[in-house]
């Protein structure tokens, strides 16, 4: 009875705690201003990477710049792992996720996705020296192959190579590491960023090998901005957003900082 | 002989303490309700989230990985008490040389992160791969798998040692003289005497150092292997569903507790010549 007694005691606590959290997290989600929190990855150059100062920079950092000067918008900047960038995305951490993130239908079912702004294919890219001569599964059988994880190039791979080890790394750099010391025969990730830091000195070692095939079943339409699912305005502010510098010519200039073609794809 | 067990019904006892509404009692009354929320939601969400066609494929991934998780830490937590040993021996002894040696190897990976000392072995010895070749060691170092037991093996060695060497002090200089007196070697003292009642009160620090070493093996999966939180990882990354994680979480919870459990017998059936 009097162990009843404390169990009903303590049940209600938990209620009251429960429905406070409920009200607190009601508040929390009012108010909307054009004020936004930008996330980005800052490990994967040249989209998004971090200057030595510590501060976002890049492909990346400069459209959504650009997005936010269209918008009207006072952004601010902050850098998220990728691991987390979803989780955190839902849990309201920052109001968009822009770091060459494949629009799949996997991520859709969690989040939303503005129109692509961006579109590159990926590439395989192993030593100087390989004796890898194509991309297809046989080529590449029996041998191991590193990919950041829980990317669509990661998903790719597994699909694409069962015959191969697949490593996954957190970010690009590790796997560009393990490259570079011979742990890994090749690896699979945006055509761009091998090429970029093919030009680097770390990069000196390697070459690519060739490009696969992007299956749209795995990689989608092209690049998306991340916003948290039940925002359609922002969805649409982004939208015409991105429209608008396409058209204004604002795009072109950034695009040209960077590349010698149009990474929006056709 | 009578008048003690006539007198037993006569005690009196002290009243009983009168039941207050004290702060403390109300703050523990909200505390207890606010862990019964969280397992009740815990419960909630995942009776709510059970979904079959996850568990059947990603179960077996998930066991997998478990079992990564549970050799790398028993194969480390071994051979890091045999290097142990030696590491509290030199500590102890009166060899200057031999105390600054254990002292700065227990000072340096006490003091650093493990995930820091796992990433400097794998991907930092890795860019000396002409020179590790020269030395035949390259075979030892290419493999994520013998660098993560590496790492781990040192790491855990260095806060064992500091158990153990704590623990062989916490026993009573009488023993040794007693043993001396008896004509026993210092050997023989060493470990037959000191030694097995060291390793009573070293007992729940080692269990301690095991569970930390067993959550500390999470960050495993960053030079590639696929342990439980690995294969976590990829299991969300194909899903996006954030019960992996919780999955994850329990089992590790469970897997605690099992140590601990465990420890508490060892314990007990160790120390029943100390209890009265």
């Amino acid at each position: 009875m009097h162990i009843m007694k404390r169990f009903a005691l303590a049940a209600s606590a938990a209620i009251v705690v429960l429905t406070m959290g409920a009200i607190a997290m009601d508040t929390a989600q009012a108010a909307d201003k054009l004020k936004l929190t930008i996330a980005s990855e800052g490990a994967y150059p040249p989209f998004n990477t971090l200057s030595p100062d510590g501060k976002l920079e890049g492909f990346d950092i400069d459209i959504a710049k650009a997005l936010c000067d269209q918008m009207k918008a006072d952004c601010t900047f902050v850098t998220q792992d990728w691991d987390g960038a979803i989780p955190a995305l839902q849990a309201g951490k920052f109001d968009a996720f822009i770091a060459v993130m494949s629009i799949t239908p996997e991520r859709e079912k969690q989040i939303d996705f503005t129109n692509k702004y961006m579109s590159t294919p990926p590439a395989v890219v192993a030593p100087k020296d390989t004796d890898i001569k194509g991309v297809t599964k046989e080529d590449l059988a029996g041998k191991t192959i590193g990919v950041q994880g829980a990317t669509t190039f990661s998903n790719f791979s597994e699909k694409t190579y069962p015959d191969s080890s697949i490593k996954s790394y957190p970010t690009a750099e590790e796997y560009q590491l393990d490259l570079a010391n011979g742990r890994l025969d090749a690896a699979v990730d945006d055509r761009v960023v091998i090429d970029n830091w093919l030009k680097t000195a770390d990069g000196a070692c390697c070459k690519i090998v060739g490009m696969p095939k992007a299956d749209p079943a795995i990689f989608g339409p092209g690049m998306g901005i991340a916003i948290k699912k039940g925002r359609p305005e922002l969805v649409k502010k982004f939208n015409d957003a991105i429209a608008a510098i396409r058209a204004n010519g604002t795009y072109k200039k950034i695009n040209d900082k960077y590349f010698d073609f149009d990474v929006y794809g056709d | 002989m009578t008048t003690v067990t006539s007198s037993d019904e006569a005690v009196l006892r002290p009243p009983a303490l009168p039941h207050r509404w004290t702060r403390a009692r109300v703050a523990g009354y909200f505390l207890v309700g606010l862990w019964l929320a969280f397992f009740i939601g815990l419960a909630i969400y995942l009776y709510g989230a059970w979904n079959i066609g996850l568990i059947e494929t990603y179960g077996p991934k998930y066991w997998s990985g478990l079992k990564t998780t549970l050799t790398l830490v028993a194969i480390s937590f071994l051979l890091g008490m045999i290097i142990s040993i030696p590491v509290a021996i030199a500590g102890l002894s009166k060899n200057r040389f031999a105390r600054r040696l254990s002292g700065g190897y227990v000072y340096f990976f006490r003091g650093t992160p493990l995930l820091a000392q796992v990433f400097l072995i794998y991907y930092g010895l890795g860019s000396f791969r002409p020179q590790l070749q020269d030395l035949g060691l390259w075979g030892f170092f290419r493999d994520a798998w013998s660098c993560a037991i590496l790492a781990f093996t040192l790491n855990t060695a260095a806060y064992q040692a500091v158990i153990l060497r704590g623990a062989i002090k916490s026993v009573s200089t009488g023993q040794w003289e007693a043993a001396s007196a008896l004509g026993l070697s210092k050997r023989v003292t060493f470990w037959k005497i000191i030694l097995p009642q060291a390793l009573i009160v070293a007992l729940r620090p080692y269990g301690n150092e095991l569970i930390l070493l067993l959550k500390g093996s999470a960050i495993v999966a960053i030079i590639t292997i696929y342990d439980l939180m690995g294969e976590t990882r990829r299991a969300y990354a194909q899903t996006f569903d954030f019960q992996t994680y919780l999955w994850a979480a329990v089992i590790y919870f469970v897997i605690v507790e099992l140590i601990r459990n465990l420890w508490d017998w060892i314990e007990r059936r160790l120390t029943r010549h100390l209890i009265r």
